[in-house]
């Protein structure tokens, strides 16, 4: 009898992922466990699968092979117990321009069905820095200001897990730093966060455990401090080679 | 009860953003006006001949403004991924579908009541006397048409070449909902018999909820990767 998923620790897993897109295989068997309290980086090459394998974890994508499962329950037969604890921050920012700041956190929380919507949302834009510039139409804020408001619709639904492709893109410093901290504050509190980064030093100071994709294949999944950088050929200030 | 509070804020939102950008409503009416304006000097505007051409003419318009509508309303999804934003809630995909159907089904109508206006001012045709079996057979006609070009819509939208995948994809399959409604249109125009203009209404109605429950029904495998 599965766990009731409202309740229970949740626990995120791909079982024996593939994706092909046509003739590429994005994803070959991949055996993936999340749960709550990891600091996961995903780490590899271009063109490794890094974002395929964060759209299977969020639910955009379905495997071509294997099964996604949200405490052991197929999540694109059950999309609700996952989606609603999930939070996903990808290159694009999924918000509307001709909308406000505020209107894209209030659309995307009626979406999710959140009650108490503005303090959520006021609570969010604070946290990013970005309530002053709430009340202005996306589309005139710059790259680096719409990616904070994106992070913002991210973490309203408070999810326990945050999956962040490229999180750290278009951030000046100081957002940088902002961004950091929020991260690393998370896995303390029970969170979850799985984050690709170009940057492997900078993955390095958020992240327990390294999850090194190739070819679409896990190369290696264990605690950072054990990773053994030479073979994955990943050496420090390094960004991914092909 | 929560699929329609996101039904209703999907609508809302496409209105709201059509209100701010003025990108889809302008060019659907000047188009649905301009092929109406030009047929004015191609043909005689004698009774008989509007009687004649109009039906066909009119369902020309709201086709071609339709077809405006659709592409851009999922245009606006495609930018920032707005879409798959979408789709990361748990929210039924169908209520997106619903959503995306009434704000088409507004622009839309709000094109046909401004073409139906200059035609009458253009071709000296009054249409009251018709006028509520006209609006029953628009009604249908217009949902039917926009069923297909919102879950068209979403097909093309994950094509290379959207804009003419959309009306390739759409017109054989529409092309019962429009030459039913243009059949239906000039038997009540012409003040056919109240049996013919019946018949013709329901046979507009039933083809165009049938699209509409199969489109409502398959959208959701539009959505997915």
């Amino acid at each position: 009898m599965p766990a009731d998923a409202a309740s229970a620790r949740p626990i995120l897993e791909l079982r024996g992922v593939s994706k092909y897109f046509g003739d590429l295989v994005a994803l070959r068997r991949v055996e993936l466990r999340v749960e709550p309290g990891d600091a996961v980086l995903l780490y590899g090459p271009n063109g490794a699968g890094k974002t395929t394998l964060l759209r299977t974890l969020a639910a955009l994508s379905r495997p071509t092979e294997g099964e996604v499962l949200f405490n052991g329950e197929d999540i694109h037969r059950h999309a609700g117990l996952s989606k609603a604890r999930v939070g996903f921050v990808s290159h694009a920012t999924f918000l509307y321009g001709e909308l406000t700041g505020r209107e894209n956190l209030r659309f995307a929380g009626t979406l999710f069905g959140l009650d108490d919507l503005e303090r959520r949302i006021d609570h969010a834009l604070d946290l990013f820095a970005v309530r002053e510039r709430a009340s202005e139409p996306v589309r005139g804020l710059s790259r680096g200001l719409q990616q904070r408001v994106s992070l913002a619709r991210a973490f309203l639904h408070d999810p326990d897990f945050l999956l962040l492709d490229e999180p750290f893109t278009g951030l000046d410093a100081a957002s940088v730093k902002g961004l950091e901290a929020i991260l690393g504050r998370l896995p303390g509190e029970g969170k979850a966060i799985i984050f690709s980064n170009h940057d492997f030093e900078q993955g390095v100071a958020l992240a327990r455990r390294l999850v090194a994709l190739e070819g679409g294949r896990v190369r290696y999944d264990g605690p950072l401090s054990l990773a053994p950088l030479e073979s994955l050929r990943i050496t420090a200030g390094s960004k991914p080679r092909g | 009860m929560r699929s329609l509070s996101v039904i209703w804020a999907v609508f809302v939102k496409d209105l709201r953003v059509e209100w701010r950008s003025r990108e889809t409503l302008a060019p659907m009416c000047v188009f649905g006006l301009l092929v109406v304006f030009l047929f004015n000097f191609a043909f005689e505007t004698a009774h008989e001949e509007t009687l004649r051409l109009l039906p066909g003419l009119l369902w020309i318009a709201f086709a071609f403004s339709g077809i405006l509508a659709f592409n851009r309303s999922f245009a606006a999804e495609r930018e920032n991924a707005c879409l798959e934003g979408m789709l990361l809630a748990p929210i039924d995909p169908s209520a997106i579908f619903v959503g995306k159907l009434l704000a088409n089904l507004v622009f839309l109508g709000v094109t046909e009541a401004v073409i139906v206006f200059a035609s009458a001012v253009w071709y000296n045709f009054s249409f009251l006397p018709s006028l509520g079996a006209f609006a029953l057979i628009l009604f249908f006609g217009t949902l039917g048409y926009v069923a297909l070009g919102t879950i068209f819509g979403g097909v093309a939208a994950n094509t290379r070449m959207r804009e003419v995948m959309l009306p390739v994809l759409q017109f054989p399959v529409a092309f019962w909902v429009l030459i039913l409604g243009t059949d239906a249109t000039s038997d009540a125009l012409r003040g056919a018999a109240r049996g013919d203009v019946a018949r013709g209404v329901f046979r507009v109605a039933g083809v165009s909820l049938i699209f509409a429950v199969v489109s409502f029904l398959l959208f959701e495998y539009v959505l997915e990767e």
